[in-house]
């Protein structure tokens, strides 16, 4: 079997017992994310994933955007709603969107350097 | 319709209402948005997911196509998103060893991100008048497009605008983010994608890995992390939220 055809078939048997595992606790998470937190466990306990996987993987992680397309194009569905409702939806995102990346970005930079911080105080 | 063009246009009637025709436009719609995006050296303002939707909405449009007939062929492509959240494990056990000793920065940015994202968007387009059908498919617009049509259909939202919501962010985030970042002079490539994972999941993510690898190793921890805490919490949350209001 060729990596990419068997990284795959490992993706949706793991997608599938996601799937299945969401469906018997009766959690309100989504299949993929049960199945990408399975994934995570096997591949640790394994000691990382198998060269067949990392080229399915990589392959749809490189071109994640092409796979929001169809729901993108859904934006003709929802014109007249967008028209009448475009001012709050528009500074809502913008404002909402530039506000979450700096918020994320400067905790994480900020705690990095707490933390190294903190090392370098241990260490001497 | 008449004379000659009347054979074209029963080929493209006859062609629109088989699932290759959205498959196929899809596909080279994304071609001719990704060869833009790489004619302008990546810039992140020629987004390539833009450009396809652009490209196939001024064309389903203008032939007068409904959306769910494209949607008949383009729904293959859309099913990968499930595989491609599932892969996102492997980059994510490859930097194990990093995320283990970057534990606590990864939680703490998740938490404050995640309520910076959500309570800006709520509150901002609460202040703004807009109605709540909207504000509730508004609430996961960080998270993922599946995860953020299943939480808003949870709260009382529209599945298929909350799509749309979700989308409109990850390509905003993707085309503002390294402005942003340079704005708030974060430079560590780790930060950089963790918060263009949150803030624009899948699409950041994207673009995270076209730019850096660790980038887009911690934009796919960011954007798998946060939507997990959504799918679980936000509905958690707003059940709360409205059995303490009534």
């Amino acid at each position: 079997m060729s990596p990419l055809l068997a990284g795959l078939t490992w993706l949706l048997v793991f997608q599938s017992a996601g799937e299945a595992l969401v469906r018997l606790a009766g959690v309100p998470i989504p299949g993929p994310v049960a199945g990408m937190a399975l994934l995570t466990v096997a591949l640790l306990v394994r000691g990382g994933a198998p060269a067949a996987m990392s080229v399915a993987a990589d392959g749809l992680a490189r071109h994640l955007s092409l796979l929001f397309v169809p729901a993108g194009v859904g934006v003709m569905l929802h014109a007249a709603r967008l028209a009448s409702e475009w001012l709050p939806i528009v500074v809502a995102l913008g404002v909402s969107t530039v506000l979450a990346i700096a918020a994320t970005a400067l905790t994480f930079q900020w705690l990095v350097a707490r933390q190294r911080g903190s090392v370098v105080d241990e260490a001497q | 319709m008449s004379g000659a063009a009347q054979p074209f246009f029963e080929l493209w009637v006859y062609l629109a209402a088989t699932p290759l025709a959205g498959l196929a436009l899809t596909l080279v719609m994304y071609a001719a948005g990704w060869w833009c995006y790489a004619r302008s050296g990546m810039h992140p303002l020629a987004n390539p997911v833009l450009i396809a939707v652009a490209l196939i909405v001024s064309l389903l449009l203008a032939t007068g196509t409904a959306y769910q007939t494209y949607f008949d062929g383009a729904q293959f492509v859309h099913f990968l998103l499930g595989p491609a959240v599932v892969g996102l494990a492997v980059p994510l056990v490859r930097e194990w060893g990093s995320v283990r000793r970057l534990a606590l920065p990864i939680a703490g940015a998740l938490a404050v991100g995640s309520l910076v994202a959500l309570s800006s968007v709520v509150g901002l387009a609460a202040l703004l008048g807009a109605s709540p059908a909207t504000i509730l498919s508004l609430a996961p617009k960080s998270v993922t497009t599946p995860i953020a049509m299943g939480v808003a259909e949870k709260l009382g939202g529209l599945p298929a605008l909350a799509a749309v919501f979700a989308v409109t962010t990850g390509v905003l985030g993707a085309a503002i983010g390294k402005y942003v970042l340079d704005a708030c002079r974060v430079r560590d490539w780790r930060a950089r994608g963790f918060a263009l994972g949150l803030a624009a999941h899948g699409i950041g993510t994207a673009r995270a890995f076209q730019v850096n690898a660790d980038a887009g190793a911690y934009a796919g921890l960011a954007f798998g992390l946060h939507g997990l805490l959504a799918a679980i919490l936000m509905p958690l949350g707003y059940w709360l939220w409205t059995g303490l209001a009534s």
